[in-house]
Protein backbone atom coordinates (compact mmCIF):
# COMPACT_ATOMS: atom_id res chain seq x y z
CA UNK A 1 0.00 0.00 0.00
CA UNK A 2 1.47 3.29 -0.92
CA UNK A 3 1.33 6.48 1.53
CA UNK A 4 0.02 8.63 -0.72
CA UNK A 5 0.90 11.76 2.21
CA UNK A 6 4.27 10.87 2.65
CA UNK A 7 4.79 10.83 -1.44
CA UNK A 8 3.41 14.22 -1.43
CA UNK A 9 6.06 15.15 1.73
CA UNK A 10 8.64 13.94 -0.80
CA UNK A 11 6.92 15.73 -3.64
CA UNK A 12 6.33 18.74 -2.51
CA UNK A 13 9.56 19.12 -0.56
CA UNK A 14 11.62 18.45 -3.71
CA UNK A 15 9.59 21.09 -5.76
CA UNK A 16 10.13 23.57 -3.19
CA UNK A 17 13.69 22.69 -2.95
CA UNK A 18 13.50 23.59 -6.82
CA UNK A 19 11.52 26.80 -6.36
CA UNK A 20 14.03 27.97 -3.82
CA UNK A 21 16.70 28.31 -6.68
CA UNK A 22 14.08 29.29 -8.93
CA UNK A 23 15.72 32.12 -10.77
CA UNK A 24 18.71 30.37 -12.07
CA UNK A 25 16.72 26.99 -12.18
CA UNK A 26 14.33 28.92 -14.76
CA UNK A 27 16.67 32.14 -16.27
CA UNK A 28 19.82 29.02 -17.28
CA UNK A 29 17.46 27.20 -19.75
CA UNK A 30 15.94 29.98 -20.77
CA UNK A 31 19.69 31.84 -21.74
CA UNK A 32 21.21 28.60 -23.22
CA UNK A 33 18.22 27.95 -25.50
CA UNK A 34 18.04 31.74 -26.32
CA UNK A 35 22.06 31.26 -27.24
CA UNK A 36 21.34 28.21 -29.12
CA UNK A 37 18.43 29.42 -31.29
CA UNK A 38 20.99 32.52 -32.00
CA UNK A 39 24.15 30.75 -32.94
CA UNK A 40 22.36 27.41 -34.61
CA UNK A 41 19.13 28.99 -35.52
CA UNK A 42 19.91 32.30 -36.74
CA UNK A 43 23.62 33.13 -37.71
CA UNK A 44 24.25 29.25 -39.26
CA UNK A 45 20.42 28.22 -39.52
CA UNK A 46 19.56 30.78 -42.00
CA UNK A 47 22.23 29.28 -44.22
CA UNK A 48 21.35 25.28 -43.70
CA UNK A 49 18.48 24.49 -46.22
CA UNK A 50 15.62 22.53 -44.84
CA UNK A 51 15.88 19.22 -43.39
CA UNK A 52 13.31 16.43 -43.92
CA UNK A 53 10.76 19.52 -44.96
CA UNK A 54 11.39 21.45 -42.03
CA UNK A 55 12.97 24.88 -41.37
CA UNK A 56 16.69 24.21 -39.44
CA UNK A 57 15.61 26.58 -36.68
CA UNK A 58 12.20 24.66 -36.15
CA UNK A 59 14.06 20.96 -36.90
CA UNK A 60 16.35 21.58 -33.67
CA UNK A 61 13.69 22.66 -31.40
CA UNK A 62 13.14 18.96 -30.11
CA UNK A 63 16.87 18.22 -30.10
CA UNK A 64 17.32 21.21 -27.56
CA UNK A 65 15.05 20.31 -25.48
CA UNK A 66 16.12 16.53 -25.24
CA UNK A 67 19.53 18.22 -24.65
CA UNK A 68 18.15 20.50 -21.48
CA UNK A 69 15.62 18.15 -20.74
CA UNK A 70 18.25 14.88 -20.25
CA UNK A 71 21.14 17.07 -18.24
CA UNK A 72 18.48 19.05 -16.01
CA UNK A 73 16.53 15.78 -14.97
CA UNK A 74 19.05 13.69 -14.23
CA UNK A 75 21.12 16.64 -12.29
CA UNK A 76 17.96 17.42 -10.46
CA UNK A 77 17.28 13.63 -9.13
CA UNK A 78 20.53 13.05 -8.46
CA UNK A 79 21.30 15.75 -6.44
CA UNK A 80 17.91 15.21 -4.93
CA UNK A 81 19.25 11.64 -3.18
CA UNK A 82 22.74 12.43 -3.13
CA UNK A 83 22.37 15.58 -0.87
CA UNK A 84 20.47 14.14 1.88
CA UNK A 85 23.31 11.05 1.31
CA UNK A 86 25.66 13.84 1.94
CA UNK A 87 24.78 16.02 4.56
CA UNK A 88 22.90 13.29 6.34
CA UNK A 89 19.22 13.95 6.36
CA UNK A 90 18.20 10.80 4.58
CA UNK A 91 17.93 9.37 8.35
CA UNK A 92 14.71 11.01 8.26
CA UNK A 93 13.42 9.21 4.92
CA UNK A 94 15.12 5.61 6.02
CA UNK A 95 13.20 5.80 9.18
CA UNK A 96 10.16 6.68 8.65
CA UNK A 97 7.42 4.43 7.36
CA UNK A 98 7.94 4.98 3.76
CA UNK A 99 9.41 2.44 1.09
CA UNK A 100 10.30 2.24 -2.43
CA UNK A 101 7.22 3.44 -4.28
CA UNK A 102 6.62 6.81 -1.51
CA UNK A 103 10.40 7.54 -1.96
CA UNK A 104 10.12 7.13 -6.47
CA UNK A 105 6.70 8.71 -6.92
CA UNK A 106 7.81 11.42 -4.55
CA UNK A 107 11.46 12.34 -5.84
CA UNK A 108 10.80 11.74 -9.56
CA UNK A 109 7.72 12.77 -9.50
CA UNK A 110 9.25 16.04 -8.16
CA UNK A 111 12.39 16.02 -10.33
CA UNK A 112 9.98 15.02 -13.76
CA UNK A 113 7.69 18.21 -12.77
CA UNK A 114 10.55 20.34 -13.12
CA UNK A 115 11.51 18.94 -16.10
CA UNK A 116 8.22 19.69 -17.45
CA UNK A 117 8.21 23.05 -16.35
CA UNK A 118 11.63 23.62 -17.82
CA UNK A 119 10.32 22.21 -21.14
CA UNK A 120 7.63 24.78 -21.17
CA UNK A 121 9.78 27.65 -20.93
CA UNK A 122 12.23 26.51 -23.24
CA UNK A 123 9.44 25.81 -25.80
CA UNK A 124 8.14 29.52 -24.93
CA UNK A 125 11.65 30.59 -25.66
CA UNK A 126 11.96 28.60 -28.52
CA UNK A 127 8.59 30.32 -29.94
CA UNK A 128 10.85 34.17 -29.67
CA UNK A 129 13.38 32.71 -32.24
CA UNK A 130 10.88 30.31 -35.00
CA UNK A 131 8.06 29.71 -35.60
CA UNK A 132 6.90 26.08 -35.21
CA UNK A 133 3.45 23.84 -35.13
CA UNK A 134 3.58 20.42 -33.01
CA UNK A 135 2.16 18.10 -35.15
CA UNK A 136 1.09 15.78 -32.13
CA UNK A 137 1.32 17.75 -28.93
CA UNK A 138 -0.34 14.96 -26.40
CA UNK A 139 2.45 12.35 -27.76
CA UNK A 140 4.84 15.00 -27.37
CA UNK A 141 3.74 15.40 -23.67
CA UNK A 142 3.85 11.77 -23.31
CA UNK A 143 6.71 11.51 -24.88
CA UNK A 144 8.55 14.35 -22.82
CA UNK A 145 6.77 12.35 -19.56
CA UNK A 146 8.33 9.25 -20.20
CA UNK A 147 12.12 10.49 -20.92
CA UNK A 148 11.82 12.74 -17.61
CA UNK A 149 10.56 10.04 -15.61
CA UNK A 150 13.06 7.34 -16.99
CA UNK A 151 16.15 10.40 -16.55
CA UNK A 152 14.79 11.02 -13.11
CA UNK A 153 15.11 7.29 -12.25
CA UNK A 154 18.29 7.02 -14.07
CA UNK A 155 19.57 10.35 -11.79
CA UNK A 156 18.11 8.64 -9.09
CA UNK A 157 20.72 5.61 -9.36
CA UNK A 158 23.61 8.14 -9.90
CA UNK A 159 23.18 9.46 -6.89
CA UNK A 160 22.75 6.24 -4.68
CA UNK A 161 25.76 5.77 -6.85
CA UNK A 162 27.86 8.43 -5.75
CA UNK A 163 29.94 8.82 -3.16
CA UNK A 164 31.40 11.86 -3.80
CA UNK A 165 30.69 14.96 -6.01
CA UNK A 166 33.10 14.08 -9.19
CA UNK A 167 31.13 10.76 -9.85
CA UNK A 168 27.95 12.81 -9.20
CA UNK A 169 28.87 15.24 -12.48
CA UNK A 170 31.03 12.37 -14.25
CA UNK A 171 28.15 10.86 -15.58
CA UNK A 172 26.50 13.45 -17.26
CA UNK A 173 29.77 15.53 -19.00
CA UNK A 174 31.11 12.89 -20.12
CA UNK A 175 28.69 10.43 -21.32
CA UNK A 176 24.99 12.15 -21.41
CA UNK A 177 26.04 15.41 -23.19
CA UNK A 178 28.27 13.69 -25.32
CA UNK A 179 25.65 11.14 -26.67
CA UNK A 180 23.42 13.68 -26.84
CA UNK A 181 25.31 16.18 -29.00
CA UNK A 182 25.86 13.17 -31.51
CA UNK A 183 22.34 11.82 -30.52
CA UNK A 184 21.01 14.30 -33.67
CA UNK A 185 20.37 17.22 -31.97
CA UNK A 186 21.53 19.34 -34.56
CA UNK A 187 21.39 17.12 -37.42
CA UNK A 188 19.42 14.43 -39.07
CA UNK A 189 21.59 11.01 -38.49
CA UNK A 190 20.66 10.72 -42.63
CA UNK A 191 23.26 13.14 -43.16
CA UNK A 192 26.32 11.47 -41.69
CA UNK A 193 28.69 9.04 -43.94
CA UNK A 194 28.53 5.25 -44.19
CA UNK A 195 29.20 3.80 -41.69
CA UNK A 196 28.43 6.27 -39.21
CA UNK A 197 24.59 6.75 -39.69
CA UNK A 198 24.94 3.08 -38.95
CA UNK A 199 27.16 3.22 -36.17
CA UNK A 200 25.34 6.09 -35.04
CA UNK A 201 22.29 3.93 -34.05
CA UNK A 202 24.27 2.29 -31.04
CA UNK A 203 23.61 5.82 -29.09
CA UNK A 204 20.56 5.59 -27.09
CA UNK A 205 20.00 9.06 -27.37
CA UNK A 206 19.19 8.94 -31.17
CA UNK A 207 15.90 7.46 -30.23
CA UNK A 208 15.35 10.04 -27.64
CA UNK A 209 15.69 12.88 -29.68
CA UNK A 210 14.27 10.93 -33.26
CA UNK A 211 11.11 10.11 -31.63
CA UNK A 212 10.55 13.60 -29.53
CA UNK A 213 11.18 15.11 -32.88
CA UNK A 214 8.43 12.47 -34.50
CA UNK A 215 5.89 14.07 -32.21
CA UNK A 216 6.46 17.88 -33.45
CA UNK A 217 7.15 17.62 -37.33
CA UNK A 218 5.91 13.46 -38.05
CA UNK A 219 9.58 13.06 -39.03
CA UNK A 220 12.07 10.69 -38.02
CA UNK A 221 15.66 8.86 -38.00
CA UNK A 222 14.13 6.02 -36.88
CA UNK A 223 10.72 4.21 -36.12
CA UNK A 224 8.45 5.96 -33.48
CA UNK A 225 7.40 2.64 -32.02
CA UNK A 226 11.17 1.55 -31.79
CA UNK A 227 11.85 4.57 -30.13
CA UNK A 228 8.93 4.51 -27.31
CA UNK A 229 10.08 0.75 -26.97
CA UNK A 230 13.25 1.79 -25.95
CA UNK A 231 12.41 5.01 -23.76
CA UNK A 232 10.02 2.13 -22.07
CA UNK A 233 12.46 -0.45 -21.87
CA UNK A 234 14.89 1.74 -19.90
CA UNK A 235 12.46 3.21 -17.79
CA UNK A 236 11.69 -0.51 -16.65
CA UNK A 237 15.41 -1.36 -16.34
CA UNK A 238 15.58 1.87 -14.27
CA UNK A 239 12.79 0.59 -11.79
CA UNK A 240 14.14 -2.36 -11.55
CA UNK A 241 17.37 -1.54 -10.29
CA UNK A 242 16.07 1.30 -8.13
CA UNK A 243 13.47 -1.25 -6.26
CA UNK A 244 16.74 -3.85 -5.98
CA UNK A 245 18.38 -0.77 -4.67
CA UNK A 246 15.88 -0.30 -1.73
CA UNK A 247 15.48 -3.98 -1.27
CA UNK A 248 18.88 -4.38 -0.91
CA UNK A 249 19.49 -1.03 1.05
CA UNK A 250 22.81 -1.17 -1.21
CA UNK A 251 24.52 2.31 -0.45
CA UNK A 252 21.94 3.83 1.84
CA UNK A 253 21.69 1.31 4.68
CA UNK A 254 24.76 0.52 6.75
CA UNK B 1 5.71 -3.65 32.71
CA UNK B 2 4.28 -4.26 28.98
CA UNK B 3 7.51 -4.19 26.67
CA UNK B 4 7.21 -1.76 23.78
CA UNK B 5 10.58 -2.94 22.31
CA UNK B 6 12.17 -6.06 22.28
CA UNK B 7 15.57 -7.34 20.77
CA UNK B 8 16.70 -10.82 20.15
CA UNK B 9 19.79 -12.08 19.59
CA UNK B 10 20.89 -8.96 17.47
CA UNK B 11 23.78 -8.81 15.50
CA UNK B 12 25.88 -6.88 12.98
CA UNK B 13 29.25 -6.99 11.68
CA UNK B 14 30.11 -4.26 9.16
CA UNK B 15 31.25 -4.75 5.55
CA UNK B 16 35.25 -4.24 7.00
CA UNK B 17 34.53 -6.82 9.50
CA UNK B 18 34.01 -4.77 12.77
CA UNK B 19 31.44 -6.35 14.97
CA UNK B 20 29.39 -3.72 16.21
CA UNK B 21 26.32 -5.57 17.73
CA UNK B 22 27.10 -8.99 19.01
CA UNK B 23 24.52 -10.56 20.43
CA UNK B 24 22.05 -7.93 21.83
CA UNK B 25 19.10 -9.13 24.28
CA UNK B 26 17.40 -5.91 25.75
CA UNK B 27 13.47 -5.27 26.58
CA UNK B 28 12.15 -1.51 26.74
CA UNK B 29 8.83 -1.00 28.74
CA UNK B 30 6.33 1.56 28.18
CA UNK B 31 6.79 4.42 29.37
CA UNK B 32 10.43 4.55 30.79
CA UNK B 33 13.48 6.58 30.18
CA UNK B 34 15.81 4.28 29.33
CA UNK B 35 19.68 5.25 29.24
CA UNK B 36 21.89 3.15 27.39
CA UNK B 37 25.72 4.45 28.07
CA UNK B 38 28.91 3.48 26.80
CA UNK B 39 32.26 4.43 25.76
CA UNK B 40 32.68 5.82 22.06
CA UNK B 41 32.55 3.52 19.45
CA UNK B 42 30.32 0.92 22.05
CA UNK B 43 27.48 0.01 19.43
CA UNK B 44 25.11 2.58 20.64
CA UNK B 45 24.36 4.36 17.38
CA UNK B 46 24.62 1.29 15.78
CA UNK B 47 21.82 -0.49 18.12
CA UNK B 48 19.69 2.71 17.53
CA UNK B 49 20.01 2.99 13.58
CA UNK B 50 19.02 -1.09 13.33
CA UNK B 51 15.71 -0.19 15.36
CA UNK B 52 15.28 3.25 12.77
CA UNK B 53 15.74 1.50 9.62
CA UNK B 54 19.38 2.68 9.03
CA UNK B 55 21.65 -0.19 9.89
CA UNK B 56 20.68 -3.78 8.25
CA UNK B 57 21.13 -6.33 10.87
CA UNK B 58 23.34 -9.05 10.59
CA UNK B 59 20.91 -11.71 12.75
CA UNK B 60 18.61 -11.36 15.35
CA UNK B 61 15.18 -10.06 15.54
CA UNK B 62 13.67 -6.48 16.13
CA UNK B 63 10.06 -6.89 17.60
CA UNK B 64 8.48 -3.05 18.61
CA UNK B 65 4.90 -2.65 19.62
CA UNK B 66 4.78 -6.37 18.87
CA UNK B 67 5.36 -5.89 15.25
CA UNK B 68 8.64 -8.07 13.97
CA UNK B 69 10.32 -5.08 12.29
CA UNK B 70 11.71 -8.02 9.66
CA UNK B 71 8.50 -7.65 8.50
CA UNK B 72 5.83 -4.96 9.82
CA UNK B 73 8.29 -2.17 9.75
CA UNK B 74 5.56 0.10 8.22
CA UNK B 75 3.67 -0.11 11.19
CA UNK B 76 6.53 0.21 13.84
CA UNK B 77 8.19 2.91 12.29
CA UNK B 78 4.91 4.87 12.12
CA UNK B 79 5.56 5.09 15.65
CA UNK B 80 9.01 5.66 16.53
CA UNK B 81 10.65 9.04 16.42
CA UNK B 82 14.18 9.52 16.22
CA UNK B 83 16.72 12.69 17.29
CA UNK B 84 20.13 12.01 15.65
CA UNK B 85 23.46 12.44 17.21
CA UNK B 86 24.17 15.00 14.58
CA UNK B 87 22.92 17.86 13.82
CA UNK B 88 21.49 16.44 10.11
CA UNK B 89 18.68 18.59 8.84
CA UNK B 90 17.98 20.73 5.54
CA UNK B 91 19.35 24.54 7.07
CA UNK B 92 18.14 26.19 4.42
CA UNK B 93 14.36 25.47 4.91
CA UNK B 94 12.49 27.38 7.84
CA UNK B 95 11.28 25.60 11.42
CA UNK B 96 7.61 25.26 10.66
CA UNK B 97 8.04 24.02 7.09
CA UNK B 98 10.79 21.95 8.35
CA UNK B 99 8.83 20.33 11.47
CA UNK B 100 5.47 19.93 8.88
CA UNK B 101 7.73 17.64 6.39
CA UNK B 102 8.25 15.56 9.01
CA UNK B 103 4.18 14.95 9.98
CA UNK B 104 4.06 14.41 6.43
CA UNK B 105 6.46 12.18 5.74
CA UNK B 106 5.33 9.75 8.27
CA UNK B 107 1.90 10.06 6.66
CA UNK B 108 0.15 12.18 8.79
CA UNK B 109 -2.49 14.82 7.96
CA UNK B 110 -1.26 18.31 8.56
CA UNK B 111 -2.68 19.50 11.88
CA UNK B 112 -1.34 23.14 12.35
CA UNK B 113 -2.68 23.00 15.91
CA UNK B 114 -0.27 20.29 16.91
CA UNK B 115 3.06 21.68 15.09
CA UNK B 116 2.12 25.01 17.00
CA UNK B 117 2.05 22.83 19.96
CA UNK B 118 5.29 21.28 19.49
CA UNK B 119 6.99 24.51 18.08
CA UNK B 120 5.48 26.22 21.63
CA UNK B 121 6.86 23.59 24.09
CA UNK B 122 10.23 23.57 22.22
CA UNK B 123 10.14 27.85 22.78
CA UNK B 124 10.67 27.57 18.95
CA UNK B 125 7.10 28.90 18.23
CA UNK B 126 9.21 32.37 17.50
CA UNK B 127 11.54 30.94 15.53
CA UNK B 128 9.16 29.27 13.21
CA UNK B 129 9.87 31.29 10.26
CA UNK B 130 13.14 31.63 10.48
CA UNK B 131 15.51 29.41 8.59
CA UNK B 132 17.20 26.99 10.29
CA UNK B 133 20.46 28.07 9.02
CA UNK B 134 19.89 31.01 11.23
CA UNK B 135 19.36 29.60 14.53
CA UNK B 136 21.83 28.47 17.44
CA UNK B 137 23.22 25.10 18.02
CA UNK B 138 21.17 24.39 20.87
CA UNK B 139 17.80 25.89 18.86
CA UNK B 140 18.88 23.29 15.69
CA UNK B 141 18.60 20.70 18.22
CA UNK B 142 15.57 21.33 19.37
CA UNK B 143 14.21 21.75 15.86
CA UNK B 144 15.54 17.83 15.38
CA UNK B 145 13.47 16.96 18.69
CA UNK B 146 10.39 18.93 17.06
CA UNK B 147 10.55 16.78 13.78
CA UNK B 148 10.96 13.83 15.56
CA UNK B 149 8.11 14.61 17.46
CA UNK B 150 5.91 16.13 15.20
CA UNK B 151 4.15 12.45 14.27
CA UNK B 152 3.37 12.21 17.92
CA UNK B 153 5.50 9.02 18.53
CA UNK B 154 5.08 6.17 21.11
CA UNK B 155 8.51 5.66 21.10
CA UNK B 156 11.69 8.40 21.32
CA UNK B 157 15.20 7.79 20.57
CA UNK B 158 17.57 10.67 21.50
CA UNK B 159 20.82 9.90 20.20
CA UNK B 160 23.36 12.19 22.22
CA UNK B 161 20.68 15.01 22.69
CA UNK B 162 22.67 16.80 24.77
CA UNK B 163 25.93 16.78 22.94
CA UNK B 164 27.66 19.80 22.26
CA UNK B 165 25.21 22.32 24.17
CA UNK B 166 26.35 24.34 27.77
CA UNK B 167 25.05 23.37 30.94
CA UNK B 168 21.98 25.76 31.01
CA UNK B 169 20.72 24.70 28.19
CA UNK B 170 21.34 20.71 29.03
CA UNK B 171 19.36 21.14 32.21
CA UNK B 172 16.73 22.64 29.88
CA UNK B 173 16.90 19.22 27.68
CA UNK B 174 16.41 17.33 30.37
CA UNK B 175 12.83 19.27 31.27
CA UNK B 176 11.82 18.74 27.47
CA UNK B 177 12.27 15.08 28.27
CA UNK B 178 10.97 14.72 31.07
CA UNK B 179 7.69 16.79 29.99
CA UNK B 180 7.50 14.24 26.66
CA UNK B 181 7.84 11.04 29.54
CA UNK B 182 4.96 12.83 31.24
CA UNK B 183 2.70 12.87 28.11
CA UNK B 184 3.58 8.70 27.99
CA UNK B 185 6.46 8.71 25.40
CA UNK B 186 8.72 6.05 25.97
CA UNK B 187 12.55 7.12 25.87
CA UNK B 188 15.38 5.57 24.96
CA UNK B 189 18.69 8.01 24.90
CA UNK B 190 22.51 7.68 24.61
CA UNK B 191 24.69 9.60 26.50
CA UNK B 192 28.47 10.08 27.24
CA UNK B 193 27.07 12.42 30.05
CA UNK B 194 26.57 9.93 32.96
CA UNK B 195 24.94 12.77 35.14
CA UNK B 196 22.55 12.87 32.42
CA UNK B 197 21.51 9.30 32.80
CA UNK B 198 21.74 9.70 36.57
CA UNK B 199 19.16 12.27 36.48
CA UNK B 200 16.70 10.99 33.82
CA UNK B 201 16.52 7.16 33.62
CA UNK B 202 14.34 4.94 35.06
CA UNK B 203 17.10 2.11 33.46
CA UNK B 204 20.75 1.74 32.86
CA UNK B 205 21.66 -0.15 29.87
CA UNK B 206 25.79 -0.71 29.61
CA UNK B 207 26.91 -1.64 26.39
CA UNK B 208 30.88 -1.85 25.37
CA UNK B 209 31.94 -3.63 22.62
CA UNK B 210 28.82 -4.29 21.07
CA UNK B 211 27.68 -6.51 24.08
CA UNK B 212 24.75 -5.50 26.58
CA UNK B 213 27.48 -5.80 29.95
CA UNK B 214 24.50 -4.87 32.49
CA UNK B 215 20.78 -3.63 32.44
CA UNK B 216 19.29 -2.50 35.46
CA UNK B 217 16.89 0.06 37.95
CA UNK B 218 18.96 2.79 38.15
CA UNK B 219 18.54 2.97 41.83
CA UNK B 220 18.76 -0.80 42.13
CA UNK B 221 22.01 -0.73 40.12
CA UNK B 222 22.89 2.19 42.39
CA UNK B 223 22.67 0.11 45.43
CA UNK B 224 23.97 -3.10 44.31
CA UNK B 225 26.99 -1.09 43.29
CA UNK B 226 27.15 2.11 44.55
CA UNK B 227 29.27 2.76 47.68
CA UNK B 228 30.06 5.39 50.27
CA UNK B 229 33.35 6.72 51.33
CA UNK B 230 33.99 8.43 54.48
CA UNK B 231 37.51 10.14 55.21
CA UNK B 232 37.39 10.92 59.34
CA UNK B 233 39.95 12.94 60.42
CA UNK B 234 41.58 11.89 63.83
CA UNK B 235 42.73 14.12 66.11
CA UNK B 236 45.51 12.03 66.97
CA UNK B 237 47.47 9.66 64.49
CA UNK B 238 46.75 5.61 65.57
CA UNK B 239 49.05 3.32 64.94
CA UNK B 240 46.37 0.43 64.69
CA UNK B 241 42.94 0.05 64.25
CA UNK B 242 41.10 -1.39 67.83
CA UNK B 243 39.19 -5.05 66.84
CA UNK B 244 35.34 -2.75 67.09
CA UNK B 245 36.63 -0.86 64.91
CA UNK B 246 38.18 -3.47 62.25
CA UNK B 247 34.53 -4.88 61.83
CA UNK B 248 33.58 -1.86 59.72
CA UNK B 249 35.55 -2.30 55.97
CA UNK B 250 37.86 0.23 57.08
CA UNK B 251 41.90 1.67 56.75
CA UNK B 252 44.53 4.17 58.17
CA UNK B 253 45.84 6.40 55.68
CA UNK B 254 47.60 9.39 56.00
CA UNK B 255 50.16 7.94 58.62
CA UNK B 256 47.65 6.94 60.76
CA UNK B 257 45.63 10.26 61.20
CA UNK B 258 42.57 9.27 59.06
CA UNK B 259 40.33 6.78 58.63
CA UNK B 260 39.12 5.77 55.91
CA UNK B 261 35.66 3.67 55.42
CA UNK B 262 34.55 2.68 52.32
CA UNK B 263 31.19 0.46 51.73
CA UNK B 264 27.76 0.48 52.11
CA UNK B 265 25.07 -0.43 49.28
CA UNK B 266 24.34 2.92 47.83
CA UNK B 267 21.02 2.92 49.50
CA UNK B 268 21.79 4.30 52.54
CA UNK B 269 24.00 1.47 54.38
CA UNK B 270 26.95 3.40 53.87
CA UNK B 271 25.71 6.17 55.96
CA UNK B 272 24.73 4.40 59.27
CA UNK B 273 27.45 2.30 59.03
CA UNK B 274 29.50 6.15 59.51
CA UNK B 275 27.41 7.11 62.22
CA UNK B 276 27.86 3.40 63.71
CA UNK B 277 31.67 4.06 63.17
CA UNK B 278 31.78 7.11 65.07
CA UNK B 279 29.88 6.40 68.19
CA UNK B 280 32.31 3.30 68.26
CA UNK B 281 35.70 5.41 67.79
CA UNK B 282 34.28 7.63 70.68
CA UNK B 283 33.23 4.89 73.06
CA UNK B 284 37.39 3.68 71.79
CA UNK B 285 38.03 6.93 73.30
CA UNK B 286 39.32 8.04 69.82
CA UNK B 287 38.39 11.60 69.03
CA UNK B 288 37.86 13.02 65.41
CA UNK B 289 37.95 16.30 63.89
CA UNK B 290 36.12 16.05 60.62
CA UNK B 291 34.34 13.60 58.09
CA UNK B 292 33.94 14.20 54.79
CA UNK B 293 31.54 11.69 53.28
CA UNK B 294 30.71 10.87 49.22
CA UNK B 295 28.19 8.47 47.69
CA UNK B 296 29.48 6.74 44.71
CA UNK B 297 27.70 8.34 41.54
CA UNK B 298 26.46 6.23 38.90
CA UNK B 299 29.52 7.54 36.40
CA UNK B 300 31.79 6.09 39.26
CA UNK B 301 29.77 2.74 38.82
CA UNK B 302 29.81 2.80 34.92
CA UNK B 303 34.18 3.72 35.03
CA UNK B 304 34.42 0.90 37.62
CA UNK B 305 31.94 -1.45 35.57
CA UNK B 306 34.00 -0.61 32.36
CA UNK B 307 37.22 -1.41 33.81
CA UNK B 308 36.36 -4.90 35.21
CA UNK B 309 35.47 -5.55 32.16
CA UNK B 310 38.81 -4.26 30.69
CA UNK B 311 40.55 -6.37 33.52
CA UNK B 312 38.53 -8.89 32.98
Amino acid sequence: MIGWRSTWAIYTRELMRFLRTAFQSVLAPVITTALYFIVFGAAIGSEMPDLDGVDYGAFIIPGLLMLTLLGETTNNSSFGIYMPRFTGTIYELLSAPVGVAETLIGFVGAAATKSLILAAIILLTARLFVDYTIVHPVLAVLFIILVAASFSLFGFILGIWADNFEKLGIIPLLFLTPLTFLGGTFYSIDMLPKPWDTVALANPIVYLVSGLRWTFYGQSDVNIWVSFGITVGFLVVCVTIVTLIFKTGWRLRA
Amino acid sequence: MEPILELDGLSKVYSGGLKALDDVNLTIRKGEIFALLGPNGAGKTTLIGAVCGMVTPTSGTIRAFGHDMAKDWRKARARIGLVPQELSTDMFEPVMRAVSYSRGLFGLAPDKDRIEEVLRSLSLWDKRDERIMALSGGMKRRVLIAKALAHEPDLLFLDEPTAGVDVELRKGMWRIIDEMRSRGVTIILTTHYIEEAEEMADRVGIIRGGKIVMVDEKDAMMARLGRTEAHIALAAPLSQIPPSIARYPVELEQNGSSLCYRGGDGAGKGKQDVAALTKALLAEGIDYTGIDIRESSLEDIFVSLLGEEEAG
